[in-house]
Order: structure tokens, then C-alpha cells, then sequence
């Protein structure tokens, strides 16, 4: 599954954005997929620790019995917003204690990003609005041409791939002070057409590999770097595991 | 290094592990010179808490020297006599900066895992305390690495042995923060503690400190109440009388202007529906945490505090929520936040107001501890409080206090 969350800019306005928000009926080939990855969870719940075989398992539990029912309630539950175009939406924010400008500024720096995005391998600006978005996939890499398409100082940025593009996304991040002298709230809202529909986003959502959850890393990244200068790691710690470290 | 790990439902071991060492510039590594089994690390041990990972480092109370400090350390040397607060804050954020340590918003590194379980954002990390709060190495251990350390260390300066100040890690700082909860109103308010383990007989003191005018505790276990009554606390056993009956009567009709549960849920685990399930499959065990909360509800006197230090980590059914509105009750509850309490409590310890090692009961080697886990468990021997020596000889046996 390929991670867009920062790629494409579009202006639009929110509701045009979320309109039409829809679980999603599934195809025989969507059931079919699902069901297998549901079994695949399942089994794999089986082993492991306790933590990790009441997670997988219940989530494969979950996935075999929609496949089952034919229909996508799952697609619901965990928040998978789709427009009538079958775009997925996401969005996510975060507060961050430091001011607008100076995050937007950090933002507005787009080859600089993927120092703040895990995902992202590089972005190359081509001009004042084109840049080249190149994201690790798992099978090598994806890239596409962006355009900015708003540029608020400050405020707000939006942007578009363009015609043609591997991969049809668009978003916007806003920057607004947030109440109470508590720095600044930032907004990212994304909007793209997934491999597999529906299924395939509830499948990269179960393994940890779908936009809106690194969205949610990223953005908790950003805010950790932006007020600790780094990110907390227990990487590499003493265990008593094989090898003695995790 | 000698460590004490978690391996599974059960079973602790202590074995040879490497080395803690520094992984960001804000690290300090402590050589530990004592380190104590918590009641929480219970939930561990009966395997309530989810996502523990066999060879796991446990231990949240602790304190020690530091032998190494990064780059970006400012405040802490080699040489420094530190205790570490249980929870990890990264003293930069919002909450932290307002106090709220336990709800630091950036020391929790699986941030993703605690927020699908609670949703909102995370609270922080603890140290060996499962990978739901950051999957931290503990300080049962002749080593740890502690993360923010120029935030987590704390300096004894003073020559106060170790079990004096041990305890500001984590039990005093959760009893007083439970008894402060409780606004209470000097020589006039009555405070009822329910549980007199460690956590129970720090919120019993604190409160006499706070000014209560009068200080009761219900328990079960002869040995906890006798503890209790040394410092001039009432006591109830509640398998000898009936608990509601006697605080009425010990309050005039009134019941306690506050009550403290320091018991707590021991069935810990929720969430996602199999979560529940294996909570519903211990339903006894619920069953009977839940009274201890629902007691203090039906006790409590009209328009007083209902405090919870105690750890509830799920779905709680049956709650009398009818007799809380109609008494006008306040809930207060939550993790520590440690950091606040530690200078003002040392304070405390300095000017003898209280000795925090009256609860000690047991004292051993590290490698005494999957004994003393169990010791504990069961409350046998009279076990209040169990304080490890990670440089002690190995099986020289449980001494007692
Ligand atoms: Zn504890
Ligand atoms: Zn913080």
C-alpha cells in the first residue's frame, strides 16, 4: 500500500470535501479479498502474546464475519470515509505549542518533508508551484507531480497532483492559534482513490499501512519534533528478548 | 546486568540482560541502588494488562547514581543521587508544563496503541509498565536508562537512607495526590480510605497531613489495619463488620466527607471486544473490585469527593450513579502526576513529618524477586511492602523487616 498523506494539493472547500461520506457496498472480489485476509489475521492472532492475539484475532474475527455478511460495516466502524467519486477522505489534527507562522514556515519548506514524514522518500520542488512527490511502496517506489493550488502564509496550504498522476490525491493543511495560549492547531485533510477501494483500505488500516494512521504518526511526529527537537524511542533498549533489544 | 522479566502470565524470572545504554542525547543511565514491587506490578503478574512482551524489564519504583548522561542533559551528573518519578514526561508540552505529568502528550513512543484503546490522545509513558504506555524498560534492574532525564531525575541531596525516599516514585506521591484531590477542610472534614495497602496507608497519612479531623481505613487483612492504627487511623475490617453500618455509625449518620478507593479494578483490560471478553470471563474477580467503588459511593457523605487512585482500566457496570447525583458528589481520579509532589513531599520526609519506610515488610536480593512477586501476591507472611537490592547476594533469602 502506498502512503500519500502529503502528496497532491487541491483547493477545496470542507464540505465539498466530505460530501457524500458512504461505508460502501463490496464487490464479490472485494468479499473474497477480505475474507481471506480476515482468515490470515485470524490465524495469525493465533500465535504471538496475549495483547497481540486479542487484536489480530478479534480483528480477524471482525473482517471474516463482514466477508461473510457481504457488507462493510467494518468500513464504518474504523472510520473509512468515502465520497460518491469512491475518493477516500481523511483528516487529522494535532496542537502544537508554537506558533502558526513558524509551523507553516517549517511546512512550506516541501523538500525539507520528508525529514518530518517517515513515509515520504523525497520531494523535489521543480518550481514556485510544481514539486515531484517520490513515496516508498512496498513494491519499489511511487511518484507524481504536485501542484500547490492555495498558499496562505501562516494560514494555509493546498495542493493537487496533477492530470495523469500514478496516484490522484489532493489536500490541504490549515494553521490556526490554538485557545489559551497553547500554541497552534494544524489540520491536514486528505483526499485520495485507493488500491482495492474500500478493502484495501481496511486492510492497509489493519496492518498499519494506510494513510490515515500515518497521517497520525506523522503528525505526531512533526509535533514531537517541533517541541522536543526529537522523537522518544525505545529502540534499541536493554531486554531480555533474543538479541536484547526492542 | 541482573534484571527481573516479565515472562509471561505468572512467571517472572531474573536473568543476565545487556546493558542499558544511551539512546537519545536526553538519557541519563542510573545504577540502581533500590528498587520495589508496586501492587500495579500485580496486573502484570496476573497478565491484566495487555500488550506485555515476554522478556519485558519490569519496575517502576526506583532510584539509584547516575553513571552516564547524554549531550542534552543539563541539570543531573555523573555522581548524583536521583529518584525517578514512575511516569515519563517530557516537561516541553502543554500538559506537562501545566502540571498534568502523567498526561504528557510526546513521551509515549506507541502513542497509536494507548489512543485505539482510550481514544483522545495518550497518556505517558511508565516505566515497565507494557507496551500500551511506551514499552519501556523497568527499574527492577541493576541498571535502567531514563528517558528525559533532566525532567524525571530528581536530586537527594540530603543523607536520608534510601527507603525514606524511595517511595517518592510512585506510592506516596499516588496517596497524597488522592488525599489532595479531596480538598479537605482542616480539622473538620473525615476522610474514609478503602484499602490499606501501600497506596491506602500513604492516602490514610497524607490525609491526617492535610488536616482531616478524622482518618478512616477499611481493609481486610489484620496486618495492614494494625499498620494503619499505629498512626492514629480508625479502622474497619469489612469481613467482620458491615463496611456501610460502620461508617455510618463512625460518622454521627453522616458518612465520610470523602472517601479514597484505593483499590482499584483489578481486572484491568478492556477495549476491542475480545479484550472485554477475557475481562467477563474473570467476572468474579470484577465483581468483587467493584464494590470497593461502589462502598465508597454509597458512603460517601452529600457533596463530598469520591477519589480514585486506585487503576480502573475498563468498563464498569452497576455503578450507583443515582446516589453520586443525588449527594452531589465529585469524582477525581487518574495517574500521578509524580513530578509535582516530589520536592514538596521531600520536604515533608526532611522535616520528619513522616517516615515513608513504615510500610516496608520485606527487604531481598533482586534475584529473590520472582518469590517475593508471589509473597506478595498472595499477602503471605505479612507482606505490606517488598524493597530489592540489585547489588545483594543472591538467594540469601527473604529477611523481614
Ligand atoms: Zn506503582
Ligand atoms: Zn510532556
Amino acid at each position: 500500500m502506498t502512503n500519500i498523506q502529503k502528496s497532491g494539493f487541491q483547493e477545496a472547500a470542507r464540505k465539498a470535501f466530505f460530501q457524500g461520506g458512504n461505508g460502501g457496498q463490496m464487490q464479490d472480489t472485494e468479499r473474497v479479498a477480505v475474507g481471506a485476509l480476515g482468515l490470515g489475521l485470524l490465524i495469525l492472532g493465533l500465535g504471538g502474546g496475549a495483547g497481540r492475539r486479542l487484536l489480530v484475532g478479534g480483528l480477524g474475527l471482525g473482517l471474516t464475519a463482514v466477508a461473510v455478511r457481504g457488507s462493510n460495516p467494518l468500513a464504518t466502524a474504523i472510520k473509512v470515509e468515502q465520497n460518491n467519486a469512491g475518493q477516500t477522505l481523511i483528516s487529522e489534527a494535532v496542537t502544537v505549542n508554537k506558533n502558526a507562522a513558524e509551523l507553516y514556515d517549517v511546512w512550506r519548506d516541501l523538500d525539507k518533508l520528508p525529514n518530518l514524514m517517515s513515509h515520504l522518500q523525497s520531494v523535489v520542488v521543480l518550481s514556485e508551484k510544481r514539486s515531484r512527490w517520490t513515496v516508498k511502496a512496498p513494491l519499489g517506489s511511487v511518484s507524481w507531480e504536485a501542484e500547490i493550488t492555495a498558499d496562505e502564509p501562516g494560514k494555509r496550504l493546498a495542493w493537487a497532483s496533477l492530470p495523469g498522476s500514478s496516484i490522484d490525491n489532493s489536500g490541504e493543511i490549515l494553521f490556526r492559534p490554538a485557545p489559551g495560549g497553547r500554541g497552534s492547531e494544524v489540520v491536514v485533510r486528505l483526499k485520495y482513490r485507493a488500491p482495492l477501494g474500500t478493502a484495501g483500505v481496511v486492510a492497509a488500516r489493519i496492518a498499519g499501512q494506510e494513510p490515515a494512521q500515518q497521517l497520525r504518526d506523522d503528525l505526531m511526529r512533526f509535533k514531537r519534533e517541533q517541541e522536543l527537537g526529537f522523537a522518544p524511542t525505545t529502540q534499541g533498549q536493554s531486554s531480555g528478548r533474543a538479541g536484547g533489544a526492542k | 546486568m541482573k534484571a527481573v522479566l516479565w515472562q509471561g502470565t505468572n512467571h517472572v524470572s531474573v536473568e543476565t540482560v545487556p546493558d542499558p545504554t544511551l539512546l537519545l542525547p536526553s538519557d541519563a543511565i542510573v545504577r540502581v541502588s533500590s528498587t520495589a514491587i508496586c501492587g500495579s506490578d500485580l496486573h502484570l503478574l496476573d497478565g491484566f494488562i495487555p500488550s506485555m512482551e515476554k522478556g519485558d524489564i519490569l519496575g517502576h519504583e526506583f532510584m539509584g547514581e547516575v553513571v552516564e548522561v547524554g549531550r542534552d542533559v543539563k541539570t543531573l551528573k555523573v555522581g548524583d543521587r536521583v529518584v525517578i518519578p514512575f511516569n515519563i514526561a517530557c516537561g516541553t508540552c502543554d500538559y506537562c508544563q501545566r502540571g498534568l505529568f502523567s498526561a504528557c502528550d510526546n513521551s509515549n513512543p506507541n502513542h497509536r496503541m494507548a489512543e485505539a484503546l482510550y481514544g483522545a490522545t495518550s497518556g505517558g509513558g511508565l516505566f515497565g509498565y507494557s507496551h500500551l504506555y511506551g514499552g519501556y524498560a523497568g527499574g527492577q534492574a541493576q541498571y535502567v536508562r531514563v528517558p528525559f532525564a533532566d525532567v524525571g531525575g530528581f536530586k537527594i541531596e540530603t543523607d536520608l537512607p534510601d527507603e525514606q525516599v524511595l517511595f517518592l516514585t510512585d506510592i506516596f506521591p499516588t496517596g497524597y495526590q488522592a488525599a489532595e484531590n479531596c480538598n479537605i477542610v482542616r480539622g473538620r472534614d473525615v476522610v474514609a480510605v478503602f484499602g490499606a495497602g501501600p497506596v491506602g496507608q500513604f492516602a490514610a497519612r497524607s490525609a491526617q497531613m492535610l488536616g482531616a479531623a478524622k482518618v478512616i481505613i477499611v481493609d481486610r487483612f489484620p496486618e495492614r489495619l494494625r499498620l494503619a492504627a499505629e498512626a492514629g487511623i480508625e479502622t474497619i475490617n469489612y469481613e467482620k463488620e458491615d463496611v456501610l453500618i460502620a461508617l455510618k455509625e463512625a460518622t454521627g449518620g453522616r458518612g465520610p466527607d470523602h472517601v479514597i478507593d484505593a483499590v482499584g479494578l483489578e481486572a484491568h483490560g478492556h477495549g476491542p471486544g475480545a479484550l472485554l471478553d477475557t475481562a467477563q470471563q474473570k467476572m468474579k474477580l470484577t465483581f468483587d473490585r467493584i464494590t470497593a467503588l461502589r462502598w465508597a459511593i454509597l458512603s460517601c457523605a452529600k457533596g463530598g469527593t469520591v477519589s480514585m487512585p486506585g487503576v480502573y482500566g475498563g468498563l464498569v457496570d452497576k455503578l450507583p450513579l443515582g446516589a453520586a447525583f443525588a449527594k452531589g458528589l465529585t469524582f477525581k481520579m487518574g495517574q500521578t502526576h509524580t513530578h509535582r509532589y516530589i520536592r514538596p513531599l521531600l520536604a515533608h520526609i526532611e522535616a520528619g513529618d513522616i517516615d515513608p519506610s513504615f510500610v516496608i515488610t520485606h527487604r531481598a536480593a533482586l534475584a529473590d524477586a520472582p518469590q517475593l512477586y508471589k509473597t506478595f501476591r498472595d499477602k503471605h507472611d505479612g507482606c505490606i511492602k517488598v524493597v530489592l537490592n540489585p547489588w545483594g547476594e543472591a538467594a540469601q533469602g527473604v529477611k523481614q523487616a
